[in-house]
């Protein structure tokens, strides 16, 4: 059974369309990742999927139940949302906010139990933060904010994880980080990764599968060594750039040709 | 372990507030502008009423309604501060400074001068002056911007200033005796009120308070953002009308009574926040228990500082609370 099938959906406000006729299936144990060009639809359908938006038209299965089927609290034990980082400015602590991804599964004022002190325990020390546990979350560093939004969404205990962009504004090291975290969440935890990103080397590295959106058509979907051809890039972000293998082996490299150089090729020429 | 820390953490706030109140509320029938010593007026409370009948009457149709109606004023101010906080994700939001309490004056006066009861009366014109203004609020902020402390705070000058210009309107059409009453009214006077009118603010209040309590986890998701908090669960179209309409019944109530009292929903969740930690769970009750026993204290100094007669207590709330404002953002534009 795939964790998300999307058939014929489409989103608009008003007369503007945002995503149209959209049909695909995240595969259980999915590293799917959205790519595309900004204002291309990413952001939207990711929030259509985890319930924010809901969708006008098509049908839209999370775990094979049509997702208006779903109550919000039923959702919320199946699928967890990292969504982009915004200035934290509340003075929760790290292990406070960690275990808020318990809720879904709590009753009245969600009064955590010695087993979900655990889990949250067990997911900061997954994402590296638990010395962390005890600081206030607007005195970490971006990355590690980052670390400790997804340790709440592990310990939200999801099958799906949506995460929109959630290297955007880290540093290398970071950015790094949070893909390898991705990995290990997928290859032992066997969870589902939904991601939006702008960052096509890393999606080559990471992705079992990409889906591209230009303007909120599908413009490329499959493997990273399907659609990630000279071709297709070209055509989806129409700017000068290069593919080709990395020096890693194994995956297509992106390389962007700055205005300067292609002149000096011509007029080398 | 077993059950839960936070229970235990919950437990633990509300008795030491409970004996902090029940101490003010003590404190506050003890004492007063009438010249009587502590002494003689505890000898009153455990002998019976012929010993001294006229002090018996100051204590307990006097003070102690006034005690009582401070006690519930300041935990529905703070209650309503701290749902604005969460809700607008704004630390600097309350109910006064929003202008949702000068909408409620003009639903009030406007009230008032139609000659209508306290309640149901007047307190229904008030709620309905606070959802209109209310309602301003968000179309004047649409969306996004009213997270942004600038634009929130000059919506709420502004209604505020609306507002003002509009009691002004309604007090220089007004010639009678009512005008005396709607002035001390406006500065947020506790002194008119029996026993009865604060059964009927404690029916309203009461009800009001648990519901919150019941939101207060809700409260801690949408604090750290809307997208999220629906992602953990929750349905923001039911969450956030419903603690709006809880808040502005609460705040409009507690108006109805006693005029615009300001800044007791800014000054108790941030001195709370600071002692508790932000969780909502022990923050609502500590807000309750807590700001009822800072405006007695406001009330009791409001009774007893000037050497002649008495001043009302939103003087004594807005001295303290508006320093505290400006300090606050001056700290958050950094």
């Amino acid at each position: 059974m795939s964790p998300v099938i999307a058939e014929d959906i489409e989103f608009f406000y008003g007369d503007q369309i945002i995503l149209r006729r959209l049909s695909f299936s995240v595969v259980r144990g999915d590293f799917f990742i959205i790519l595309g060009p900004n204002g291309s639809g990413k952001t939207t359908l990711l929030k259509i999927i985890a319930n924010i938006l809901k969708v006008k038209k098509g049908d839209l299965r999370i775990m094979g139940n049509p997702i208006e089927n779903h109550s919000r609290r039923s959702l919320a034990r199946t699928l967890a949302l990292v969504p982009q980082m915004a200035p934290v400015d509340f003075p929760f602590t790290a292990m406070e906010l960690v275990l808020m991804g318990r809720s879904p599964h709590l009753g009245f004022l969600a009064l955590e139990r010695k087993n979900d002190l655990e889990l949250a325990k067990n997911a900061m020390e997954f994402t590296g933060v638990l010395r962390l546990a005890h600081r206030k979350m607007d005195q970490l560093s971006g990355g590690e904010q980052q670390r400790v939004f997804i340790a709440r969404a592990i310990c939200q205990a999801p099958e799906i994880m949506l995460l929109d962009e959630p290297t955007a504004s880290l540093d290398l090291t970071h950015q790094i980080r949070i893909m390898d975290l991705m990995e290990k969440l997928r290859k032992e935890k066997g969870l589902t990764i939904v991601m939006v990103s702008h960052d096509i080397n890393l999606a080559a590295m990471y992705a079992t599968r990409l889906l591209f959106l230009k303007a909120g058509k599908e413009a490329g979907i499959g493997t990273p060594e399907e659609v990630l051809t000279f071709k297709n890039l070209e055509r989806i972000y129409e700017c000068p750039l290069l593919v080709d293998e990395s020096p890693l082996g194994g995956f297509k490299r992106i390389t962007l040709i700055p205005n300067k150089f292609l002149k000096m090729k011509i007029a080398g020429k | 372990m077993e059950r839960s820390v936070l229970l235990k953490r919950i437990l633990w706030t509300v008795i030491l507030l409970s004996v902090l109140l029940a101490a003010s509320i003590l404190l506050g029938i003890l004492m007063g502008s009438t010249g009587i010593g502590i002494k003689r007026a505890l000898l009153s409370l455990t002998s019976s009423r012929e010993n001294d009948p006229m002090l018996h009457t100051i204590i307990w149709q006097i003070r102690f309604p006034r005690v009582l109606l401070a006690a519930l004023v300041g935990a529905a101010l703070s209650m309503g501060g701290l749902v604005f906080q969460a809700l607008l994700r704004n630390p600097l939001a309350e109910p006064y400074i929003l202008g949702i309490s000068s909408g409620s004056g003009i639903g009030a006066i406007i009230g008032i001068l139609a000659g209508l009861s306290r309640f149901p009366g007047v307190s229904f014109t008030a709620f309905a002056g606070s959802i209109v203004t209310l309602l301003l609020l968000f179309l004047m902020s649409s969306g996004k911007a009213i997270l942004k402390s600038n634009s929130l705070l000059l919506s709420g000058v502004m209604v505020n200033s609306f507002c003002a210009a509009f009691i002004m309107f309604l007090i220089s059409i007004t010639q009678d005796a009512r005008l005396h009453n709607i002035i001390f009214w406006l500065m947020g006077d506790l002194s008119m009120i029996n026993l009865g009118q604060v059964g009927i603010l404690a029916a309203i209040l009461t009800p009001c308070f648990f519901l919150l309590f019941c939101f207060s986890n809700q409260m801690n998701l949408l604090l750290v953002g809307k997208e999220m908090a629906q992602s953990m669960g929750v349905n923001i179209r039911i969450v956030v009308p419903m603690l709006l309409l809880i808040t502005s019944l609460m705040v409009s109530a507690t108006v109805s009574f006693c005029g615009p009292i300001g800044f007791v929903g800014l000054v108790m969740p941030h001195l709370l926040r600071l002692i508790f930690g932000p969780d909502h769970r022990v923050l609502a009750p500590a807000c309750i228990l807590g700001g009822g026993t800072y405006m007695v204290f406001c009330d009791l100094l409001a009774r007893t500082v000037p050497d002649q007669g008495e001043m009302p207590a939103g003087v004594i709330t807005a001295m303290i609370g508006a320093p505290l404002f400006i300090i606050l953002l001056k700290r958050s534009g950094r």
